[in-house]
């Protein structure tokens, strides 16, 4: 089952490989991992998209709590989150499909964020599903290249995960 | 206003890196450094130089200097210390840093790093300790300012001691040595990402209490945890106050008594006839300080033919559920938890089951009366397990016994009747051929006046047989047992059950004349190869309190260890001889 995990972690040097070694040396999947630092700067947040049975994901945490650099670990797959993901596409924007391109960018509450008169760029954000919609919706032939960061997670209402 | 420390041209309070690192060595209260000296740690021996409350002992390799320090913790519960320098210094001491990892033991080790501007850089000597060490450590540090040295050592002492103790690499860069700072050691240190627990949860513990007290066929299994958190005494009373019988894992002997009644032996691949057995079919299980291991319950899904519920104590959470599930699971010092499960089994009014406990250890004395350790006692060569039986009369069982890894290491291990912790010592998880010469050199550095037998096999010795210069130099009476079959012997035990006796490249022609090795390097040498002269040989050697003696067997070649789960097999599927 996929599981979205949020990492509290001192944010110094070399935390962010004691978790990618960790997954890779207890060969635990990763479907994508987004970390940046929080507005306390000493601390960075981690999201961590993964998928494993109910034993694995047990010992996820658990391994990922053992870590000394980790503060703190919250699996939001165990109640109400909301997820997020940001996605940059360029795609060919020529003749009508200038128009069509513009127009399905719209309908997902895209934005066109930057022009040539060739192609646009265009920005995505929402959940992991919805930005494969976007890209099932437009021409294949079309995309010139795509960017996604992964999800980030957080928990819904007044779950907070903080130190 | 104006600064007055600005005015000062040099502050005298401020110390070099290497002079605040030493002092936080002493501040520590270490007295013995394993270590061997190179170009990115000059300044940190030269500050070593300058003093004498720490003690360094130079050893001959670097992997060495870390199953010394190894030994010397695993011996004392103390943290132990290495100092090595950068590249192939690091890269030798890796081995023994994985070691230590997997028997959780304390150990700082400190390395050297080329300066901070040549990271990176490919440098002379270079490489990516903290890379290179990461899963192998409980944690590591570079540190990349003086000012950081203090507080960081004091970290780096404090993590390894604390919870699930575990070995902590300090990488410190050649420059950060020279740089000054002022030294404060700090007298205590708080982590938000780093709270150890200690006590059990007391609504669990009275769980396991309920279903201890509803078990018809008991077992107490206990590990290398019951050893790292000084719970051999409580172990001793909670088992004698419920009469179950216990096992210890490989790494857990000496935690109860092996020559008490109510122990069945050691467990797992070779195991005791009446520990596996009473293992596989007892229907509640407590396991304490132990991990469930693939040598310990052979084929998980054999181990679960049968049903038994389990209480699992362990400090460490990813310990709990991990091979096995658990039905009561209590994260916990073991010592506190020993002492919380005591007391309230103490002040309750029920008892274990008594008509139960009749017949199950009825079942448990025809097990034993298997006599599954049993061996031709009447063979004209040499039996490796005579010789261990030997050497437990020899030392009245109080010796520190280190060991390598393979079939002398089983055998010291089923024939040594450990009754005290800590003193049996060996690399149970990592399994590190060469770990026992060393080993006992840090043992017998910390108990300068016991006796400290190192058992051995003639592969094994090879692997870290430099270290008998060590020996000499620092005058370690370690006494060598050497089984001596010509053979890794456990690879050719392997060989011969499962390879159709092709022994391929398991035996080892060409050996060196061990006697005079020994007396090369300055010790005793002294070949054995009758029966009738293995005890006297033993007691010469133990009589003799200032040599190092080196004592080769010749042991029987085509012995094999028994009992034998093979790999795959469950627990009760036992070779037996």
């Amino acid at each position: 089952m996929r599981h979205i995990i949020s990492v509290l972690l001192e944010n110094e040097a070399g935390a962010l490989s004691r978790v990618s070694g960790l997954f890779s040396a207890r060969g635990y999947n990763i479907e994508s991992l987004t970390v940046a630092p929080t507005e306390d700067a000493t601390l960075s947040r981690m999201t961590i998209v993964t998928s494993g049975s109910d034993e694995v994901i047990e010992q996820i945490t658990k391994q990922l709590n053992k870590l000394v650099d980790v503060v703190k670990v919250v699996d939001l797959s165990d109640g109400d989150h909301i997820e997020r993901e940001l996605m940059l596409v360029k795609v060919r924007a020529i003749g009508k499909d200038r128009e069509e391109m513009k127009r399905v960018t719209d309908i997902f509450r895209g934005r066109i964020i930057d022009v040539t008169d060739k192609d646009y760029t265009i920005e995505l954000t929402g959940a992991g599903a919805k930005l494969d919609a976007f890209l099932k919706a437009i021409d294949r032939t079309a995309i010139l290249e795509t960017v996604r960061t992964g999800a980030s997670g957080i928990g819904r209402g007044d779950r907070v995960l903080r130190v | 206003m104006f600064n007055v420390s600005a005015l000062l041209p040099n502050n005298p309070m401020e110390l070099t890196g290497a002079e605040i690192l030493i002092r936080c060595l002493q501040e520590e209260g270490v007295e013995h450094v394993f270590g061997y000296p190179g170009g990115a740690v000059l300044f940190i021996y030269d500050e070593l130089f300058k003093q004498n409350k720490v003690q360094h002992i130079l050893v001959r390799h670097e992997q060495g200097a870390v199953h010394a320090a190894d030994g010397y913790a695993r011996s004392t519960q103390k943290v132990g210390v290495a100092l090595v320098t950068s590249g192939p210094g690091v890269t030798n001491a890796v081995t023994g840093v994985a070691t230590a990892y997997m028997d959780s033991i304390p150990l700082v080790i400190i390395t050297g790093q080329v300066p901070t501007h040549a990271i990176g850089l490919d440098a002379f000597q270079e490489c990516d300790t903290v890379g290179i060490t990461r899963p192998c450590v409980k944690h590591n540090f570079l540190v990349k300012d003086v000012k950081d040295i203090a507080v960081t050592m004091k970290k780096a002492f404090y993590i390894a001691a604390t919870g699930r103790p575990g070995p902590v690499v300090v990488d410190i860069p050649k420059d950060i040595t020279t740089a000054k700072a002022e030294f404060r050691y700090p007298e205590t240190i708080g982590m938000r990402s780093y709270n150890p627990v200690t006590r059990g949860h007391s609504g669990q513990i009275r769980k396991a209490i309920q279903l201890l007290m509803t078990a018809k066929r008991p077992m107490i299994y206990t590990g290398g945890g019951v050893i790292l958190g000084n719970a051999a005494e409580e172990l001793t009373r909670l088992v004698r106050l419920l009469g179950f019988p216990c096992t210890n894992t490989l790494m857990g002997l000496g935690g109860y008594p092996a020559t008490d009644r109510q122990f069945v032996g050691m467990l797992g691949m070779h195991g005791t006839y009446e520990a596996n057995m009473a293992m596989q079919h007892c229907d509640v299980l407590l396991a304490i300080g132990a991990r469930f291991d693939d040598r310990v319950i052979g084929n998980p899904k054999h181990f679960f033919a049968e049903e038994r519920a389990i209480v699992h104590v362990d400090i460490d959470p990813s310990s709990i559920s991990k091979r096995v599930r658990v039905d009561v699971p209590i994260v916990g010092n073991v010592r506190e938890v020993l002492l919380d499960l005591t007391k309230q089994i103490e002040a309750g009014k029920h008892e274990p089951d008594q008509e139960a406990m009749k017949t199950w250890w009825a079942q448990i004395e025809l097990w034993r009366g298997r006599d599954c350790l049993k061996y031709d006692r009447a063979s004209p060569l040499i039996k490796p397990q005579y010789v261990i039986e030997k050497l437990y009369q020899v030392t009245k069982g109080d010796a520190f016994v280190t060991s390598d890894v393979g079939q002398h290491q089983m055998w010291a291990a089923q024939f040594y009747k450990f009754d005290q912790p800590r003193r049996w010592i060996n690399s149970g998880g990592l399994g590190t051929m060469g770990f026992g010469l060393p080993a006992a050199m840090g043992v017998q550095l910390a108990n300068p006046k016991a006796q400290v037998a190192c058992v051995t096999g003639e592969s094994s010795i090879q692997m870290c047989i430099q270290e008998l210069s060590t020996c000499k130099q620092y005058r370690l009476p370690v006494k060598v047992v050497l089984l001596n079959n010509k053979y890794m012997g456990m690879v050719r035990q392997w060989q011969e059950f499962f390879h159709g006796n092709r022994y391929a490249e398991s035996y080892m022609d060409a050996l060196p004349d061990f006697v005079k090795l020994a007396e090369s390097y300055g010790h005793v040498g002294v070949r054995i190869e009758k029966p009738e002269d293995v005890e006297p040989a033993l007691k010469e050697a133990f009589s003799r309190k200032k040599d190092l003696v080196f004592m080769d067997f010749v042991t029987d070649q085509t012995e094999n260890v028994f009992p034998m789960v093979p790999g795959g097999k469950g627990l009760s599927e036992m070779i037996l001889v």
